[in-house]
């Protein structure tokens, strides 16, 4: 028996704002009346580190997505969606930035940062869908990179179960007013690049 | 209304609306944000919440209050609970006078710690009843019904959340803030209050009498909860009965469940499930607690029953669980085949790893460079708990044990035949939260070593807290800020000097003083928190790299993450904060400020 409705698990690096993405979908899901789980990065890990989040939209569970359990992996940052490749469902779709942030062992000479090709060609076969898009570009077209986050937020919003009218509202309560039209562009831009 | 609630907001919330008198607690992941939540609700309620300089004080002051008749809450991570440790085991004797509610977060998995400790034991240690919510909105209920139990028995109560319950999120039910349950102020009992041994030996008596109504009382709560059925059963407590619920659901298997949200366990609900079952598994996180109370439960009543767990390792004693280890522990006790995850082939051994590290700028970074410098790569350099101990590649972080334990474990290690040079290193909040008695130690047993206080003015690693050498308290408000330099003078320290480590040259300077200094010596290293000082906007120089770049690689072996190398020159990117040391390291000045 199916026990979530929608399991999204959204990773990317510390600072990256992937927090922002599963606060908006939590409260739009609060919105709409369905029950919701959530799971966070905090403490040691942010400073620069992988960072992973755990959102389950029409769940009464625990807010752990299960390995091989994710409808939606939301990928911020291209090698870290290969990190947490293991988290997407056979039935599942990967939404993946493909702007990297080079980890410091690349940035010091003393690894290397593999081909987009590489990290994205492993999800080809193993779930449904595996959708690239270069949203940091999109992102500054809106406005400014910072709002990289919200363009994949954009795109994600065509997988979840939750009407955009809610999304774009939990939006607005979280983040400042004089920022809300370059996020409100950058979710359209977002969602317009997966349709 | 419902609110799509952090498991600690929630948390806060709950410490509201049961009419909270004061909240103490010192920062650790995954507690600190209960407090911070407080800090920023308090406006103009009446209650006193602060950030304490440790967490034994904080408990102290949270006893302090009670005694008043004032409901108090001290907050603290698992280890915490172990600084406080002592006014905890003596105050299950004492009792409460308003209620009181010791909320330890524990940290299966080490996400953020140095063990896995688990709180439960500390519960059954002191005697005392233990709340272990699934969720955010369990979490938050049992807070309000921490406080009523607490008067109601005259014992403190423990709730303890996980990781995964401080730091989830769910849609939790929000209400009103509740008057305050204030006191009427310290009444004197000696009896009741002061513990000799005259006073305590019944006290301990009454503590044990009180055990069976502890018991009866939590076995009648909403989180305890069973529903007879087949004839193999599950039983599990806290988070893990959601990872539990989910897998029965999951393999649509129609078996006996208890769901177990207290500690002492119902004992009586356990009786019924013993009696009804054949088979039983026990599904918890960290130690048997549950698991050794079903034993016992089965030794009376149901001698044959077989029991899976931890001692039949379907269960680990260790790190998180989660829904598939949980349901292919259950799958393996009914027979039915295992579910693997996806595997998404070879390719992960291609990842560069990604561990956390020091930010771009960060002071520590030149601090542990200069002491290298001076003290050469050979020293000993025990060092401590803070954003610091990421930096072990350096070669400067040798121990990490606990809070303050660097300044004592130098001392030890000079006394125990070290004749190398040692110098320990550790924050000012860890500083003055556990390190200023063994300072003290130091200087009285006369330890001829080196301490370095990385002081940034905050307390970074846990989210930036204020602590007393910063001037402002938790609400925000200004307070006197302590000198770190009287502290370390008057604790007894002959050579006390501070540094700003960005200055190199002064610093190495400095340590090389501090290490000829025939004595007990303290390096202040003062610099701000790189992040504190962004936020605060403070501008500053942007650098590159010019010609005159060999490809040495010195500044690249720094480590700071804005300092890049590719065709055999180093370049500085844009996340350089200016703070100019690399500049200062370059043996050939090829990196200049950008004009």
């Amino acid at each position: 028996m199916k026990t979530s409705d929608c399991d999204i698990v959204i990773v990317g690096v510390g600072g990256q704002g992937v927090i922002l993405i599963s606060d908006v979908l939590g409260r739009a899901a609060v919105k709409a009346g369905l029950p919701v789980r959530g799971a966070e990065t905090h403490g040691m890990a942010q400073r620069g580190g992988s960072v992973i989040n755990h959102t389950r939209i029409g769940c009464r569970f625990s807010p752990m997505v299960p390995s091989g359990g994710a409808d939606v992996l939301l990928a911020l940052e291209p090698a870290e969606a290969l990190r947490f490749g293991h988290y997407i469902s056979k039935d599942g779709v990967a939404l993946i930035n493909t702007e990297p942030v080079l980890p410091v062992s690349v940035t010091m000479g003393k690894s290397v940062y593999p081909a987009l090709e590489d990290l994205v060609a492993p999800f080809k076969g193993v779930c449904k869908d595996v959708k690239t898009l270069d949203a940091t570009v999109l992102a500054r077209e809106a406005g400014t990179a910072q709002v990289m986050n919200v363009v994949m937020l954009g795109a994600l919003s065509k997988y979840t179960p939750i009407k955009e009218e809610l999304l774009l509202e939990a939006l607005c309560d979280v983040v400042p007013k004089k920022y809300l039209d370059v996020n409100n562009r950058a979710f359209q831009i977002g969602k317009a690049e997966v349709e | 209304m419902k609110e799509y609630l952090l498991g600690n907001v929630a948390m806060a919330k709950g410490l509201l609306e049961a009419g909270i008198g004061l909240v103490a607690g010192y920062p650790g992941t995954p507690s600190s944000e209960i407090i911070e939540t407080l800090a920023t609700l308090k406006g103009d309620l009446p209650f006193h919440v602060e950030w304490s300089v440790n967490e034994k004080v904080a408990l102290e002051v949270a006893i302090g209050a009670s005694w008043t008749g004032t409901r108090a809450a001290a907050t603290m991570k698992h280890v915490g609970l172990n600084v406080a440790a002592d006014p905890f085991m003596t105050l299950a004797y004492l009792g409460v006078g308003g209620g009181i509610v010791v909320i330890t977060a524990d940290d299966p998995f080490c996400h953020s710690s140095q063990n896995e400790q688990d709180s439960r034991r500390y519960a059954q240690f002191g005697a005392i009843p233990c709340l272990d919510p699934a969720d955010p909105g369990e979490a938050k209920e049992m807070v309000t019904y921490g406080f009523e139990l607490s008067e109601r028995l005259n014992v403190p109560v423990m709730l303890r959340p996980t990781t995964r319950v401080s730091h989830a999120r769910s849609g939790v039910e929000v209400g009103q803030v509740a008057e305050i349950h204030k006191g009427s102020g310290f009444y004197k009992n000696p009896a009741r209050r002061v513990s000799l041994p005259v006073h305590v030996r019944p006290l301990h008596i009454e503590l044990l009498e009180k055990q069976k109504r502890i018991e009866e009382a939590l076995a009648g709560t909403p989180w305890n909860r069973l529903s007879l059925s087949g004839d193999h059963g599950v039983i599990a407590s806290g988070i893990s009965s959601l990872y539990a619920q989910e897998a029965l659901l999951e393999m649509d298997l129609d078996l006996t469940f208890l769901k177990v949200g207290t500690f002492p366990a119902p004992s009586d609900m356990i009786r019924q499930m013993v009696e009804h079952v054949s088979k039983v598994i026990v599904v918890e996180e960290l130690e048997p607690v549950l698991e050794e109370q079903v034993e016992k439960a089965a030794r009376k009543y149901n001698p044959d029953l077989e029991i899976l767990g931890k001692e039949s390792a379907h269960i680990p004693r260790f790190g998180e669980l989660e829904l598939l280890a949980v349901r292919n522990a259950i799958a393996l006790m009914e027979g039915l085949a295992s579910r693997s995850g996806q595997i998404l082939g070879e390719t992960l051994n291609v990842l560069p790893h990604r561990p956390p590290g020091l930010c771009p700028g960060c002071s520590h970074r030149a601090t542990y460079y200069a002491m290298r410098k001076a003290f050469g790569k050979n020293a000993v350099f025990p060092s401590d708990i803070g954003c610091y101990t990421m930096a072990v590649p350096m070669g400067t972080v040798d121990t990490c044990l606990c809070m303050g334990a660097s300044i004592s474990l130098a001392s030890g290690i000079r006394f125990g035949g070290e004749e190398k040079g040692i110098c320990c290193s550790l924050g000012d909040s860890t500083f003055l939260h556990g390190g200023m008695t063994g300072l003290l130690n130091a200087a009285y047993n006369k330890a001829r070593i080196t301490v370095t206080i990385l002081d940034n003015s905050t307390t970074a690693m846990t989210g930036h807290q204020p602590h007393p050498g910063t001037g402002f308290t938790a609400t925000g408000d200004r307070t006197e800020p302590v000198s770190l330099e009287a502290i370390a003078k008057a604790l007894g320290a002959g050579f006390v000097k501070t540094v700003n480590p960005y200055d190199l040259e002064a610093a190495v300077e400095t340590f090389k003083q501090a290490k000829d200094y025939p004595g007990l010596s303290v390096v202040i290293a003062k610099q701000a928190c790189v992040i504190t000082a962004k936020r605060g906007g403070q501008k500053s120089q942007t650098f590159k790299v010019n010609d005159k770049c060999e490809g040495c690689l010195v500044c690249v072996d720094f480590g700071c993450s804005a300092i890049e190398f590719a065709e055999n020159k180093a370049r500085i990117n844009p996340l350089c904060s200016g703070c100019g040391v690399c500049a200062r390291i370059c043996p050939n000045s090829a990196i200049e400020v950008v004009k």
